[in-house]
């Protein structure tokens, strides 16, 4: 398989699959059907809960896991079907992080980061020149002879990356990598991930089971459920029209607007007899995010509104808005029809009466 | 107690302490790497190959399950092979070390085994070859935990070294059973028992702080 047709992917999943003999029953599918193209300097997020198969996909992609079913092609080289000496010189150029870290204890942040080059048979002045300028670009000057038992989990993490990327791998692979750390030095590792892909032009994959990760630093989004990705694409678009429940529960959990406990229990399906109240959701993308679309809504056409929930943000540069609001439900047609002609997503959630 | 007393008590130590040593230094030779293999080739590890795994396992077992006192016997036509007598404290020797090689082979599988399967993968992930995980990630992951081992190993051995005497190995034991029990001399055992005290105590302390000195794993002390 010297010749896999190139689709300038860096990575390329191709109808992968992944099944698990399970004593008592037999086969159990992991994975199934995967078929998506990573581009070359992007970072891609694949998201989804734990059990979902994620942390297996991402193992394909250097070899720790062989696929049962299609194929996954990192640079050209075909990972499923190279050989022992093949897949070490592919690993080479795919570095991994982890949540856990994964640092060899008895080495310091130095022994740490040299310990790939020494693998890769690299020469000792090189491997000298090389560690500096890693531990350099993280920020562990300082740190180069502790051990990993005396730094902070965001600083461990930092040895992580600086040890992934010395053997100047083209795609980096990211499990899980500030699940372990708190919110504020999750950013500070989501930022030194962001300036090394700007940087060196690096393609990251990273899993995750957090929608802010993504929102964060990722272009592109895959949302894996059940062993099958359910929706994929630019980051952007995703958040803006979600198109799978998955995918929407994971961005409730961000956008901060579920429904307020007292409307949500009161919240019906069907519209009710009588004076009701139509819940819509309306998510504000592009251009218009920063419109004052709900006063024209009023202005124009005298129909009110009542903000039930909602929050403004950014993904990337693109400034992005979601709330929840509720009008009367005779005029709840009319009033979608003008959000829509607008260039706004809207979404009716339900009625209370 | 006479000065002649005295000169054998000093001779029955420097035995023992150079029965020990080699018997010691000589079952780590072997017992390290078959402790390693033992680890690293369970079924879905490093170089997996169960049945081997098994075979070799049951010899390990077998090999511990001999009394050392019936070992010592059993094996001296062995010993007159490899030692050229089966009399004496070279020859004493051949069954020390084959009564430690296993017991070796087991704490140090033990020690590899602790080790964080997390680092395996991360080294994997970087493309080294099973010898470069288990040269450069498992063996000096696993050394406080070895260091601990072979402490124990030695403590076990001077023990050992107190049966020799059924051939010929001399040393401390022989000397307390000699004339401390059947010349019924109490003072002589009493010292011999105070030497081997002394002497388990400077194993285990010396054998704790050299772990201690390898383990980088817990924060030092910095008075925080």
């Amino acid at each position: 398989m010297a010749d896999v047709q190139t689709s300038g992917a860096a990575i390329t999943f191709d109808k992968l699959g992944k099944s698990f003999d399970k004593k008592g029953s037999g086969k159990v599918m992991a994975l199934e059907d995967i078929s998506l193209d990573v581009a070359p300097g992007t970072i891609t997020g694949i998201i989804g809960r734990s059990g979902a198969g994620k942390s297996t996909l991402l193992r394909m992609v250097n070899g720790l896991e062989q696929p049962t079913a299609g194929t996954v092609t990192v640079a050209g080289h075909d990972v499923g079907r190279a050989g022992a000496a093949e897949l070490r010189r592919i690993r080479r150029d795919v570095g991994m992080i982890f949540q856990h870290f994964n640092l060899l204890s008895s080495r310091t942040v130095y022994g740490n980061v040299a310990l790939p080059l020494e693998i890769a048979g690299v020469p000792g002045a090189e491997i000298k020149r090389r560690v500096d300028d890693l531990i350099g670009r993280v920020g562990l000057e300082q740190f180069s002879n502790r051990y990993p038992a005396e730094l902070s989990g965001g600083q461990k993490q930092r040895v992580g990356i600086a040890r992934a990327l010395a053997t100047q791998p083209k795609v980096l692979l990211s499990d899980e990598a500030t699940s372990a750390l708190d919110p504020e030095t999750t950013q500070t590792v989501l930022k030194l991930l962001a300036d090394i892909n700007r940087d060196l032009g690096l393609t990251i994959l990273l899993i995750t089971h957090e929608m802010a990760v993504v929102r964060d630093i990722a272009s592109h989004v895959a949302v894996i459920d059940g062993g099958r990705i359910v929706e994929a694409g630019q980051t952007y678009d995703v958040f803006a029209a979600p198109q799978h429940p998955t995918t929407r529960s994971f961005l409730a959990g961000i956008t901060g607007i579920t429904l307020p406990s007292f409307i949500a229990g009161k919240l019906q399906a069907e519209r009710p007899q009588g004076e009701s109240q139509e819940v819509i959701r309306i998510t504000f993308a592009g251009t218009h995010a920063t419109d004052p679309m709900l006063a024209k809504l009023t202005s124009e056409l005298g129909i009110p509104v009542n903000i039930l929930a909602g929050a403004i943000e950014e993904i990337g540069p693109h400034p992005f808005g979601n709330l929840l609001v509720s009008v009367d439900a005779t005029r709840g047609a009319e009033a979608r029809a003008y959000l829509q002609r607008h260039e706004l997503l809207t979404e009716v959630l339900g009625y209370v009466g | 107690m006479s000065a002649n007393l005295i000169n054998l008590l000093i001779e029955a130590t420097l035995q023992t302490l150079y029965m020990v040593a080699i018997s010691g230094a000589l079952g780590t030779l072997f017992g390290l790497p078959i402790g390693v293999y033992l680890a690293v080739s369970q079924r879905g590890e490093l170089l997996s190959s169960p049945w081997v795994n098994k075979v070799l396992g049951l010899i390990v077992n077998a090999a511990r399950s001999v009394p050392f006192i019936i070992l010592v016997v059993a094996i001296i036509p062995f010993t007159r092979m490899i030692a050229g007598t089966s009399i004496g404290t070279t020859a004493a020797i051949v069954p020390l070390t084959i009564a430690a090689v296993p017991f070796i082979a087991r704490l140090v599988e033990n020690a590899i085994r602790e080790v964080d399967s997390g680092l395996i993968e991360a080294a994997r992930a970087m493309g080294a070859t099973p010898f470069q995980i288990i040269r450069k990630v498992l063996v000096p992951e696993a050394l406080p935990g070895i260091t601990l081992g072979l402490t124990l190993a030695v403590v076990s051995l001077i023990g050992y070294s107190a049966m020799v005497g059924a051939v010929g190995g001399e040393g401390l034991g022989d000397l307390g059973i000699r004339y401390g029990y059947q010349r019924f001399m109490p003072e002589v055992m009493l010292a011999v028992v105070v030497i081997l005290i002394v002497l388990v105590q400077l194993v285990q302390s010396l054998g704790e702080g050299l772990a201690r000195l390898v383990d980088k794993r817990a924060p030092r002390n910095r008075g925080r």
